[in-house]
């Protein structure tokens, strides 16, 4: 009846999971019984969870990362905290068991379910602002999209109650994660989690291809979008080109264990390093789908914040579709050890170091960006400099480990531990929080707090300095990955140095937090009446903070790149045109609908319960039937409407 | 703030395609371009698998080869059905732009035939493979094999499902402008499974009967 769920899947018998799952349940049920007593569930229902406006699902999918960036450094402080006590004969605090799913489980959520929704996030939020336009292409699905990455979410969490996780690092390398050797829910957990969230991330990708090449305001020719559209194109093509690579391939590994077929296994025919080649031909490119909008959020920062237009803008787009097309062509590099021989080790150790080129021009375009620029530090600028000095040294242990001979040293070493940290925190971390920093304002029409702001930037900074730079010495001196116990006890002073580095980062999270409490308390103070705060370049600072529903009364007019600095230099005043009606999406709760019946059959997948996969899956296709059935799906604000709500924002953006 | 409207700058600009500067493009290209896209994608899906068989291909542990268990005439037969299948799905998409309802309707009853004696054909294989002891489970070989071509065979079913569904809105609604696009999408979607199939018969078929 129930597969293969039975009360012993709950780990009574481990204290430390089910400690911290009754804290997250008593997290979860504060807030929904808050929710509840305040009538706010209708507001949240119809304004939130049944939203198609790319704002608010941008604001939810980056929500999301937040929190799940909680879960995820939970994780790493316990692997810390665990490595720099069990030295020597000590066993520290973590069984191995124990151990082994959280090194899983932290790499997973902090790619899946952290950088992900960050980067995704920022990308719904500002690309059909920057474009001019009113929404993306599908809303819906949009909506659909994140729904289907919340249900990722949730099942990955759901593991710390109801079963284990996988025990097999983030990768899930076979024949470990095969079906003999992962005999327990561990794995499936994995691949499910991951395959759901994964078609949300592919549609978010057609989604955001689709916008960004088929809607953009009049005149907005492919040379005049701003730099942040253009990185976000390219990680929507690497998006669409990358992610049904892992689909097929974590199907492989999921009929190997469901059906007994042969892809990856130790018998039959099967080839393990097949699977290693195929996750690599998606997981590098992800790297770049996570950190191109990172890079394309720090040029709008650094533009903005020196005063001045972003140096060579074109060859900041072709550095950016170079790598959009390089990342293709260097997964190898993620295992020289393999014993592909030393021509293909040298073809891809070439081809990796060749991706730092543009990378450079980069950095190079941001400096000079900065030179002789009015350079105003505000939190955003600062996680940008910071990026600059921690991404181009990363980079640079990056090509270190691309020349073949030297990744043999330093293979599964802690070195590439500390190297990938490096440019994941250095770039995709930073660049979210800039971006957090930067674009908060748009969507809530107040700024955040300053001081507490730069408090957390110090924090991100040098904690990340003293969490990592240990792990590079570290490595050096030949200590392995993911260790349970440490066998050498004069590697324990430098884990300690990297525990309080975790700390530092820890405090810079409680600034963060402050940041968030602080501000929203101090809001009429804070209010950005002009939509303009940081006398912005690009077209999102052109309408109000936060923006209406429609975004753009009239579609503007682009004539050159950095569009709305252009009209405040010609002076354009904001004149009301006589308002038409405009259709907009009707809210659909299709997306919700969809996830709720995702997470059941995705739940009972895990636990081989069939009978609810069969109804899961019906009650999906049903679901999507019944909404492909309705139309029109599009509602109209009325000219009178349109006419209020600008005549109420342009009454207050009037000059004095 | 220009004063501009849509309309006026659109009608400065003919070329409103959306791939210069003529704004945003009109609801039926982008519907159509964006399930082109997907499509794409799930092309790169196929190209997983097909790797992975080329890679396991010669991997029979022992078992069964492609020689051993592919009859070229069915496959064959098979080819036609979804090629012809094709083509009924062109003449329907034409008679359905020009709102010509009984044509488009025998149209699609021919698609749907001829689809579904594709799938039956596949069935009939894939069931005597197994009852002769070539399963999935019996080599890396057959695991990519029936992947691959079962794939493709659900890709088939769900366009079976979808081309009902869609039958039944336009019985239900006439060929609207929102139908019309959505029958653009099957179009589509039914002609890329044939680009899929000439790779399956090249590859595992052709290449594997020899």
């Amino acid at each position: 009846m129930l597969g293969r769920l039975t009360w012993a899947a709950i780990p009574f018998n481990e204290p430390l999971p089910l400690l911290s799952a009754a804290v997250v349940a008593i997290i979860i049920g504060s807030v929904l019984a808050l929710v509840t007593i305040k009538g706010w569930v209708p507001y949240l229902w119809r304004e939130w969870v049944t939203s198609v406006d790319h704002k608010r699902i941008g604001v939810m999918y980056f929500a999301l990362g937040l929190v799940m960036l909680l879960r995820g450094f939970a994780d790493a402080f316990m692997m810390r905290t665990q490595q720099a006590i069990a030295v020597g004969d000590a066993t520290g605090y973590l069984p191995p068991a124990h151990y082994d799913q959280i090194f899983s489980a932290h790499g997973s959520i902090m790619i899946f379910f952290v950088a992900m929704p960050l980067v995704i996030g920022l990308m719904n939020f500002v690309v059909p602002l920057q474009l001019g336009v009113r929404d993306v292409a599908f809303p819906t699905l949009n909506s659909i999209s994140f729904w289907l990455t919340a249900t990722g979410a949730l099942l990955i969490n759901l593991s710390l109650v109801i079963g284990v996780f996988a025990r097999t690092g983030w990768m899930g390398y076979p024949p470990l994660s095969e079906l003999p050797f992962s005999p327990d829910v561990g794995v499936d957990y994995y691949l499910w989690s991951l395959q759901i969230s994964g078609i949300g991330t592919l549609l978010t990708g057609v989604n955001f291809v689709t916008t960004i090449l088929k809607l953009r305001a009049p005149g907005m020719t492919y040379f005049r979008m701003p730099v942040f559209c253009w990185t976000a194109l390219s990680a929507s093509l690497l998006i669409v080109a990358a992610f049904p690579i892992l689909t097929a391939t974590f199907m492989m590994l999921l009929l190997d264990r469901y059906l007994g077929m042969h892809f990856f296994t130790n018998d039959a025919g099967g080839n393990q390093m097949m699977y290693v080649n195929l996750f690599w031909a998606w997981g590098h490119p992800e790297v770049y789908i996570l950190v191109l909008p990172a890079f394309g959020a720090f040029s709008e920062v650094v533009a903005t914040f020196s005063g001045k237009g972003l140096f060579s803008y074109r060859s900041m787009v072709l550095a950016t579709l170079g790598i959009c097309v390089l990342s293709f062509m260097v997964w190898l590099h993620h295992f020289f050890t393999m014993g592909a021989g030393a021509d293909v080790n040298a073809f891809f150790g070439i081809m990796s170091s060749i991706i730092a080129v543009p990378t450079g021009v980069k950095v190079f375009n941001w400096l000079f960006t900065m030179y002789r620029g009015r350079v105003v530090f505000k939190t955003p600028m600062l996680f940008a400099v910071g990026f600059m000095i921690t991404f181009v040294i990363g980079g640079m242990t990056g090509v270190l480990l691309a020349v073949p001979p030297v990744d043999f040293v330093l293979h599964n070493s802690v070195f590439l531990v500390a190297h990938f940290h490096n440019v994941i925190i250095g770039g995709v971390v930073y660049g979210a929080l800039a971006g957090y920093n930067y674009w908060f304002p748009k969507a809530f029409g107040f700024t955040l707090d300053e001081r507490l702001g730069k408090a957390s930037f110090w924090c991100w900074l040098i904690g990340f300095y003293l969490a990592f730079t240990p792990l590079y010495v570290l490595g050096l001196m030949g200590m392995t990955r993911r260790l349970q116990r440490i066998p050498e006890p004069s590697w324990q002073p430098l884990l300690l140095v990297a525990e309080a580095g975790a700390i530092v980062i820890f405090c810079g999270i409680l600034c963060q937090i402050a940041q968030l409490y602080v501000s929203i308390r101090a809001r009429q103070r804070r209010l950005d009446l002009t939509g303009d705060p940081w006398d912005g370049r690009t077209l999102e600072w052109a309408t109000s903070s936060p923006p209406p529903p429609y975004n753009f009364a009239v579609l503007p007019r682009v004539e050159t790149i950095d569009a709305f600095w252009s009209m405040k230099r010609r002076g354009l005043r904001p004149v009301e045109p006589a308002h038409e009606p405009i259709e907009m999406p009707r809210n659909s709760p299709v997306g919700f609908i969809i996830a709720f019946f995702a997470t059941i059959t995705g739940f009972a997948l895990i636990w081989h319960i069939w009978w609810m996969v069969i109804i899961g899956l019906l009650a999906s296709v049903v679901t999507l039937m019944v909404f492909g059935w309705s139309d029109p799906r599009e509602r109209e604000i009325s000219a009178a409407e349109i006419a209020e709500i600008e005549r109420a924002r342009l009454s207050v953006r009037q000059p004095a | 703030m220009s004063t501009t409207t849509i309309d006026d700058a659109v009608a400065a600009m003919p070329d409103a395609r959306g791939h210069g500067g003529g704004g945003p493009a009109p609801i039926r290209t982008v519907v159509a371009y964006g399930f082109w896209i997907f499509i794409l994608s799930d092309i790169v899906m196929f190209s997983g698998l097909f790797a992975a068989y080329a890679v396991l291909s010669g991997n029979t542990a022992g078992g069964p080869t492609g020689l051993d268990l592919f009859n070229l005439r069915r496959v064959y037969i098979e080819t036609m059905c979804l090629l012809v299948s094709s083509y009924t799905c062109g003449l329907g998409a034409l008679s359905a732009e020009r709102r010509q309802l009984g044509r488009f309707l025998m149209f699609a009853a021919c698609t749907f035939v001829l689809g579904a004696a594709f799938l039956f054909i596949e069935g009939t294989e894939f069931a005597g493979m197994v009852s002769r002891g070539a399963g999935p489970s019996r080599s890396a070989f057959l695991s990519a094999f029936f992947t691959l071509v079962g794939t493709h065979g659900v890709h088939v079913t769900s366009g079976l499902i979808w081309l009902m569904y869609l039958v039944a809105q336009v019985i239900a609604k006439g060929l609207s402008a929102p139908v019309l696009r959505r029958l653009l999408c099957f179009s589509l979607f039914w002609h890329a499974l044939d680009i899929v199939w000439v790779g399956v018969l090249t590859l595992v078929y052709l290449m594997g009967a020899r």
